[in-house]
């Protein structure tokens, strides 16, 4: 199950999709939105993508995926447009015969999605400003600190 | 010819619209895009060496050769998640 969404992630569709009596070990990461970035409060959060690419993307990590762990399902779901805090934004589930292939398929999953697909999201700050993320530009206050001193 | 370039986000909001439509000869790559791009939206200076270009859904280096009839796109850093 590959899929970008505008309807909120239903997370048991997600897992239902990666279970299988072959696995013995289910990950599900989901990445919720957060109202607080150190001292900035968010109030909402909307996320934009280049569709088609965004398609083949994720279905080329999946496919990676599952060259690199003995997996038995795999499923990544995004979610596109607002999104309300506190809420999925993002859901990855793997499943496999052990456990320690789904913890490492699923945190590789979900790392290389942040890096490499196209997908962004826009901040609107509690003073009604808003800004798009984009990590590692020279764009101020939006700049992450995990990547100030890279 | 022209080329139609789409653009995301802040890349999108810089340049005043997606798609932007630029004068186009065959046979150019995409380091020629980047500069065309500028060209056509000065403003894209602000975020364009921090961006690839990604043509028909792949991500490009600046000596990939744009192929005619190419879907093409300037993405800005992702921020998915």
């Amino acid at each position: 199950m590959i899929r970008l969404t505008h309807e909120p992630i239903d997370t048991q569709a997600v897992l239902a999709a990666v279970r299988t009596p072959r696995a013995g070990a289910v990950v599900l990461f989901l990445g919720t939105t957060r109202e607080w970035t150190g001292p900035r409060q968010t109030m909402s959060l909307d996320y934009e993508c280049y569709p088609t690419m965004a398609h083949k993307t994720l279905e080329e990590l999946a496919t990676q995926a599952g060259q690199r762990w003995e997996l038995t399902g795999c499923a990544i779901v995004h979610r596109l447009g607002p999104v309300p805090l506190g809420e999925a934004s993002v859901a990855v589930a793997v499943s496999s015969p052990h456990r320690a292939a789904a913890f490492g398929a699923g945190q590789w999953l979900i790392d290389t999605l942040k890096e490499t697909v196209p997908i962004w999201k826009r901040e609107t700050w509690q003073d009604g400003t808003t800004e798009w993320v984009h990590p590692g530009l020279e764009s101020g206050e939006s700049k992450p600190k995990s990547s100030q001193n890279g | 010819m022209t080329l139609s370039v789409q653009l995301f986000a802040l890349a999108r909001d810089l340049a005043g619209g997606s798609p932007l439509v630029i004068p186009w000869t065959a046979g150019r790559t995409v380091a020629d895009l980047r500069q065309a791009l500028v060209i056509a939206a000065p403003n894209l200076t602000l975020i364009l060496p921090a961006c690839v270009l990604a043509v028909n859904s792949t991500y490009a280096t600046d000596a990939t050769v744009i192929p005619e009839g190419a879907e093409v796109a300037c993405i800005p850093p992702v921020s998915g998640g």
